[in-house]
């Protein structure tokens, strides 16, 4: 039995301490011990990009990572994006222009959106599909999903 | 997916992780999205983590008497948006933007990807061809390595089990550049060519060519090199090292993404476009 580590990791604002095996995945750990199961599990190989969450300000895939390697980040996930009423501007591109299917991959895909446009506030259509280049929408619904953040990079 | 069970240590000085690395079964994390992936699958099962990733002395990207030095643990988002590589070196920020994806290169570092070695990974054709020197430290002091040198199988390269890839160096280059044909899932390279060209005007005075993806570790391309020298490249002189690049090429994989023949194609196809896009610089 591995020695557990002591994390102390500040998610959406609010700092979590806990003490995890070193092997905790920090998808898992969100998920199963936060509760936050806005960030999901798609590929699990580090390609589908449905567990994207942001990380010290970069977009990161939350199952290539030990929630170990995560102590002392700041980290937001789709949760600590908006609320009911109150919708990131990405999520109410997502929203406006319909950018989802069934779903599965748009807490991911709103995460990669957020951390481009920080990036690159105006991105065009091609920067967008680069930037999206790490998530997989399987219903391939990506012409809406191009449109909803070029949607989002309008709104500012 | 979940790795075996293993011990996580964060070591705090360069020196830490090599004491840690000679008393343990121990193997090195840094960004892991080579790492990771495997423990995953459980082809590898270390007993022991140290995560180096925090370590400032694997950090920063500066110019010494010259040279670039690039940190092992910077990441190839680093790499891909330094001011300083784009100026000096542009065809390493070029091949840092074509590895995996945004949240791959947010991850991954430069050093982790050297000492991996994976077949498919990008930066080893890079480094060959600009002829990029190792700095590495282990329990017995400080030694450099020669990147033609240091990649000598598939996932094996020169480095011994309590050793550290510190930092990276190389030459300023302009008339440089890769090509690569990408899986279309991984983005991992199916042939990756990096070509470094000493022009003269319109005469190559001497090339270097490295090559990925296409067999068990990146190489050198002697033939389709001594095929430029002294030359002007026109069309027909590129022609004849993109063929003699084709033709020399020898351990070449075969796999569900490319026959072997396939590959011995696009050696050439990826060749010709890396010649010609630092030829255009």
């Amino acid at each position: 039995m591995s020695e557990p580590v002591a994390i102390s990791i500040n998610v959406n604002g609010k700092s979590e301490a806990a003490t995890v095996e070193p092997r905790r995945l920090l998808v898992h750990f969100l998920r199963e011990e936060l509760g936050l199961t806005g960030t999901h599990v798609g590929c699990d190989t580090t390609q589908c990009g449905a567990c994207t969450v942001i990380m010290d300000g970069q977009t990161v895939k939350s199952c290539t990572i030990f929630a170990a390697q995560a102590d002392g980040s700041e980290i937001t996930t789709i949760e600590g994006v908006g609320s009911d009423g109150n919708l990131h501007p990405m999520q109410e591109g997502f929203w406006e222009e319909h950018g989802l299917q069934c779903g599965y991959c748009t807490p991911g895909m709103i995460m990669a959106g957020i951390g481009l446009l920080k990036e690159n506030p105006h991105p065009s259509e091609q920067e967008i599909r680069e930037g999206i280049a790490g998530n997989l929408c399987r219903c391939t619904g990506y012409q809406h999903i191009v449109k909803a953040i070029q949607y989002a990079a309008e709104k500012g | 997916m979940i790795p075996t069970e293993f011990d996580y240590r964060r070591a705090a000085t360069l020196d830490e992780a090599i004491s840690l690395l000679s008393e343990t079964d121990g193997k090195l994390l840094a960004g892991g999205h080579s790492l990771i992936p495997l423990m995953k699958l459980r082809l590898s099962e270390p007993g022991t983590l140290i995560d180096i990733a925090r370590l400032p002395e694997l950090k920063g990207i500066a110019q010494s008497d010259g040279m670039i030095e690039i940190g092992a643990g910077t990441t190839h988002h680093e790499v891909e948006t330094s001011q300083l590589i784009r100026e000096q070196a542009p065809v390493l920020a070029e091949c840092a933007a074509e590895i995996g994806d945004p949240q791959v290169r947010h991850r991954g570092t430069l050093g982790g990807s050297l000492a991996h070695s994976d077949p498919a990974a990008d930066y080893p054709a890079v480094m060959v061809a600009l002829d990029a020197e190792f700095h590495i430290k282990g329990s017995g002091g400080w030694r450099a390595a020669r990147a033609s040198e240091f990649f000598q199988d598939m996932f094996t390269v020169d480095l011994a089990p309590d050793e550290v890839i510190v930092k990276v160096r190389i030459a300023p280059v302009k008339y440089a550049a890769y090509a690569k044909l990408h899986q279309r899932a991984s983005h991992y390279a199916i042939v990756g060519v990096c070509a470094a060209l000493d022009l003269d005007g319109g005469v190559c005075r001497s090339a270097r060519l490295g090559l990925t993806g296409a067999g068990s570790h990146a190489v050198r391309m002697p033939e389709a090199e001594a095929s430029l020298a002294g030359k002007s490249l026109t069309a027909d002189v590129i022609d004849v090292a993109a063929r003699t690049a084709s033709d020399n090429a020898s351990d070449l994989s075969s796999d569900l993404h490319a026959s072997e023949d396939y590959r011995r194609a696009m050696v050439g196809v990826f060749t010709r476009r890396a010649i010609e896009k630092a030829a255009s610089r």
